[in-house]
């Protein structure tokens, strides 16, 4: 019975154990399957299916009448199946050896370029999912294409498909405003979270311009096509799809044909300023529509044919557009150009010394030169006017009647020891015009300009005092070969700012006054600045942006304008600078470009500038707006190294009206027919065969272009596409 | 029955009666209905693991070979309980002698590898696994060894002892030769599981309990595992530290049983098992596919049927008044629950991953026959437990 009892016993004991294990495997199961159910979930879900991303079409950019300024355009492009090559006996090398013929590329360049990136595999390689189509060959002939579609049994996963492409329909017009796209780069992807889920290795980015503001809504949304796959990352199925809803359609301010006249008017003036001698090495001009702050055209020369970013710019053509000897054609001017305002200035030390107490209707003297603090400052080629009248004094453009103002100003702050809170009034009245700072116009990389005050000369005497000072004791060894003269004005100069560089001095004050010196502003600001003192004081913000359009026209989401200041000007200052402005094409500097214009259909109000750098030739500024009476248009000219702004500037931007009002330009080439560099674009040659003026009324439209369920774009009532 | 009426005394009659006679009288309908279950669950299973994303009925093929498994299963569980267990020097040595022959054969050019192991043998298109037969062998040489007291005495002697550790070390030393790790440890968990319960002297059990275990220290720094053989056992510890090598598996069938959730994605319908990214998921893995089709309830069914089986076994075990019909129980008892435990912890990441099916349900020839031809040793042992006639 022992016996029995204990072999009993070790089977109850059995038995136990059997319990045991088997609670453990269900205690366990309850864990993988009850509460971490959803953590395997997702896993598995991330394990068996791989998404593409199908790109949304990306919206036009259209001018304010519903042109296109940017569109899509659709190229064959090849591009191969990672999995499907890979699934062929010998990895696809017989196809791309088939393909590289077609193609006349070299077999191995495929290979290569069908290869996935990783740490050890480098470019040219495959970075993006091997389960997005790998391009191979982008724009190909129509005629390869179908060699391939046709014999697809040869060319087993290549494929030829349509793929879209961004277009610049007017060709080099407005590029740097515009913008350009290019493949976004992996540390892009790793800095923005969300661009992650919504980019692909195939996808454009915008990188600048229009392009790069606006790229979120242009962009629209892709879609995701998820497959379901297996272990073997073989496609069994789609899992799921969530379509691409395209991008919305951007509605500018610009007017293409405004434009076009603005490109080939600059392009004439830098022509006809180097026929003079002068180096005109780059051009900008900005067109604004006064009472909205709207952009109508906006151009910079050099430009460049944006084709150069498809398929991805290569780093040399890249370094090219940046490079100096090609006049670093990706750079706007009229956004990033930084120069003297010089005598357009005038119209804010004006308003400035009015402000301050100086007399509206006073005579003020305007001899050739007045000596301030030891130094002779200098009329335009020492003409000397006698007794003037602040508005006369505009209109001839008398820099000794500034220079006293600037002077007085300064004196009146105590000079050189300041009087505890000066009143820094030219400084001031600079900022309220908005220079010195970024308009805060919808583009990328705004430069800011400069207004030189008491601040910014300490701080730039801190940062350059070191500098100066070892130049104040050694000289300038290197120059004295050459120009022992010149050597000789440096090191005082270096002596003198190394000692007191941080003292705002009366010629820093008369400098100023005439838009010289230390300013610096761009052909942005200075637009800004005259559409403010043409829509009664309203300094507006720029925007290019008008509204979005979705591309079945059912959606439409206006921008809403930047912020408006007010110039702190009397009214009847206002009233007097307009006056003034208005008789410069009629009487003053502008006369020359003015000859034969209809000034009494279209009046024009207006100042030229002549702006001198050191070590550079003299750059010509004309800023103006019209019709003088009741504003419309701000029109601001600047061509680098181009003479005088009477000469070089102001014929630009007589041109320019002349298109937006279609009067007739006279011929100024000297002789030569007008089938010169002007409208190598082919496609200006659409707006040459128009006549009459470009804008209707002589007003862009305030409504928007409709878009019609069909795509097509109808312009607003009154105008014409 | 019919056939005893239309004919009444031939002595076709007299054979059959000695063939099926003693079959009908005790039949253990739980464990019979528990297995029949398990095999049909299992074809089921098998089913859904072989048919991949398309539709289910152009699949079959796997489903039906595992049916032809188990009906030959069913018919050997039938012949085997009829026999009677009372006699078994007249058969477990031949069972034993053929698996052992048949494992040396596998070493020979005649055996086949498959998955890192020479464990099949193929005879003129037909495939076996001899580690199969050698577990019955093994568990009916065993309980003839320990399970017939000598003259005189009541339980097992040292001498007995002797004898049995030389039973196990052929087949053993056979096996560790393939390598088949997880049937070797089936063999001596086997071993193990019929000492213990034999009545031998207890400083035996100890002694060869220490043994094992010092042994299995032994092997494992002497360094006679395959390298695959260490590697899962390390990502059995740490299945992350390679998630697309030795990890995978361990990894893969975590997330086929917890996608499964509480009431799974419903038979044919698991993702993971369609796009099989669980290997062997029709033979060793079989548990991701329930655990993943079927989910906890589902799961639950399995084991509890398994538990069922067991429990039924010892039960028999306990009943059985012979102790070489109570240690044939207990051989199998240990062999089955041993076998289930890491087969199932080994999918739900508890065990470490060998090579082993889960009784009843895997798809396979040998080892479905096997495990059916011990359920009928049960059978057979419970029908005539109560004496002799």
């Amino acid at each position: 019975m022992r016996r029995l009892a204990r072999g009993q016993t070790g089977l109850l004991l059995t038995q136990m154990l059997v319990i045991a294990l088997f609670a453990t495997l269900i205690g366990r199961m309850w864990y993988l399957q009850v509460p971490m159910a959803e953590h395997y979930r997702a896993l598995a879900e991330a394990g068996h299916t791989e998404a593409l991303i199908v790109p949304a079409t990306r919206g036009h950019i259209l001018d304010s009448v519903g042109r296109s300024m940017v569109g899509n355009r659709t190229e064959l492009v090849i591009s191969a199946d990672y999995h499907q090559l890979l699934a062929q006996d010998d990895g696809g090398e017989a196809v791309l050896g088939r393909l590289a013929k077609v193609l006349d590329t070299p077999p191995e360049e495929l290979r290569k370029r069908t290869r996935l990136c990783s740490p050890e595999v480098s470019r040219p390689c495959w970075q993006g999912s091997p389960y997005q189509p790998i391009p191979l060959a982008e724009d190909v002939e129509p005629r390869v294409a179908l060699q391939i579609k046709e014999r697809q049994e040869d060319f087993p996963g290549i494929s030829a498909e349509q793929q879209a492409v961004r277009h610049h329909v007017r060709g080099r017009d407005a590029v740097q405003t515009l913008g350009y796209l290019q493949p976004i780069t992996a540390d892009e992807l790793e800095e923005r979270e969300d661009l992650r889920v919504r980019f692909s290795g195939v996808d454009r980015v915008g990188r600048d311009g229009l392009e790069a503001v606006y790229d979120e809504q242009l962009r629209g949304t892709a879609g995701v096509r998820r497959y379901a796959v297996n272990n073997m990352g073989e496609v069994t199925g789609v899992a799921s799809e969530t379509s691409s809803e395209p991008g919305m359609h951007l509605v500018t301010h610009m007017d293409a044909r405004v434009q076009g006249i603005v490109e080939d008017a600059l392009a004439r003036g830098m022509e006809n300023a180097r026929k003079e001698g002068e180096p005109a090495d780059a051009a900008a001009s900005v067109v604004l529509d006064v009472r909205t702050g709207g952009v109508v055209a906006m151009a910079s020369l050099p430009n460049y044919d944006p084709s150069v970013w498809k398929g991805g710019v290569d780093q040399d053509t890249y370094q090219n557009l940046l490079s100096e000897e090609a006049g670093k054609p990706l750079v706007s001017r009229a956004l990033k150009g930084e120069f003297p305002p010089a005598s357009t200035f005038k119209a804010a030390s004006l308003s400035a010394a009015v402000e301050d107490g100086a007399s509206l209707n006073g005579r003020y003297s305007c001899p050739s030169s007045i000596t301030v603090g030891g130094r002779s400052f200098q009329n335009y080629e020492g003409d000397a006017h006698g007794s003037l009248s602040l508005h006369k004094a505009i209109v001839v453009s008398c820099n000794t009647v500034f220079y006293q103002l600037g002077y007085d100003m300064w004196r009146e702050d105590g000079g050189i020891d300041p009087v505890d809170d000066p009143e820094d009034a030219m400084a001031n009245m600079a900022k309220a015009y908005g220079f010195g700072a970024p308009t805060g116009v919808d583009l990328p990389h705004e430069a800011a300009g400069r207004v030189p005050d008491r601040e910014w000369k300490q701080e730039y005497w801190e940062a350059g005092r070191e500098d100066s000072c070892e130049r104040a004791k050694n000289g300038y060894p290197e120059v004295r070969e050459e120009d022992p003269g010149h050597a000789a004005y440096l090191k005082k100069a270096a002596e003198e700012f190394c000692v007191d560089g941080y003292t705002w001095r009366a010629g820093d004050a008369v400098n100023f006054s005439i838009g010289q010196g230390d300013v610096l502003v761009t052909p942005l600001q200075l637009a800004r600045a005259y559409a403010a003192i043409a829509d009664d004081g309203t300094l507006r913000t720029p925007q290019l942006g008008k509204a979005f359009v979705s591309a079945d026209g059912k959606q439409v989401k206006r921008i809403e304008p930047g912020e408006t200041e007010k110039l702190p000007i009397e009214e009847k200052t206002l009233e007097y600078l307009q006056s003034a402005l208005a008789d410069v094409p009629e009487e003053g500097t502008g006369r020359y470009a003015f000859e034969g214009f209809p000034l009494d259909e279209v009046p024009v109000a207006g100042k030229t500038g002549t702006a001198s750098l050191l070590g550079r030739k003299e750059s010509a500024w004309f800023a103006s707006y019209a019709p003088a009476d009741d504003p419309q248009y701000a029109v601001v000219v600047l061509i680098s190294q181009g003479g005088t702004g009477g000469v070089a500037s102001a014929p630009v931007a007589r041109e320019i009206y002349d298109g937006i009002y279609g009067f007739e330009t006279p011929d100024r080439s000297g002789g030569d027919s007008e089938d010169g560099e002007s409208g190598e674009d082919g496609e200006d040659g659409e707006d040459g065969t128009e006549s009459g003026p470009a804008v209707p009324n002589g007003a862009p439209p305030e409504e928007l272009p409709t878009v019609q369920p069909d795509g097509s774009v109808q312009p607003p009532d009154g105008y014409r596409k | 029955m019919t056939a005893t009426t239309r004919f009444p005394s031939t002595p076709w009659r007299n054979r059959t009666r000695w063939l099926v006679g003693a079959v009908p009288r005790r039949i253990d309908w739980t464990l019979v209905l528990s297995v029949a279950a398990l095999s049909a669950i299992g074809v089921l299973l098998v089913w859904a693991a072989t048919s991949g994303t398309g539709d289910p009925r152009d699949a079959t093929g796997h489903a039906r070979s595992q049916l032809v498994h188990i009906a030959i299963g069913a018919l050997v569980c039938v012949a085997v309980a009829a026999v009677d267990y009372r006699l078994p020097s007249a058969y477990a040595p031949v069972i034993y002698a053929v698996a052992v022959i048949g494992l040396a054969l596998v070493l020979t050019p005649l055996g086949e590898v498959i998955n890192g192991s020479r464990s099949w043998l193929v005879i003129g298109g037909f495939q076996a696994q001899p580690g199969e037969v050698a577990k019955v062998g093994l568990v009916l040489g065993l309980a003839m060894l320990l399970g017939e007291p000598r003259a005189g005495e009541h339980r097992p002697t040292t001498r007995d002892v002797l004898f049995s550790l030389v039973a196990l070390a052929v087949p053993l030393a056979l096996i560790m030769a393939q390598p088949d790790l997880g049937t070797a440890l089936v063999l001596v968990a086997v071993y193990m599981g019929m000492l213990a319960l034999s009545g031998a002297p207890a400083r035996w059990v100890v002694g060869l309990l220490v043994c094992g275990v010092l042994a299995m220290a032994a092997v494992w720094w002497s360094g006679l595992l395959k390298d695959y053989q260490i590697a899962r056992f390390t990502s059995f510890v740490d299945p992350a530290a390679d998630p697309r090598g030795t990890g995978y598996n361990a990894n893969q069938a975590k997330i086929a049983v917890g996608s499964g959730g509480f009431n799974g994605t419903g038979l044919f319908q698991g993702e993971h098992t369609s796009g099989r990214f669980v290997p062997e998921q029709h033979t060793d893995f079989i548990f991701t596919v329930a655990g993943e089709e079927l989910g906890f309830i589902g799961g639950t069914v399995i084991i509890v049927l398994l538990a069922l089986v067991i429990w039924r076994v010892l039960r028999i075990a306990a009943e059985c008044s012979q102790p070489y019909g109570r240690l044939v129980c207990i051989g199998v008892a240990t062999w089955l629950c041993f076998q289930s435990f890491i087969n199932i912890g080994m999918t739900l990441g508890i065990m470490p991953i060998t090579g082993l099916p889960l009784p009843f349900v895997s798809y396979g020839g040998t080892a479905t026959i096997a495990h059916l031809a011990a359920i009928g040793l049960v059978l057979g042992i419970h029908s005539r437990a109560r004496g002799f006639d």
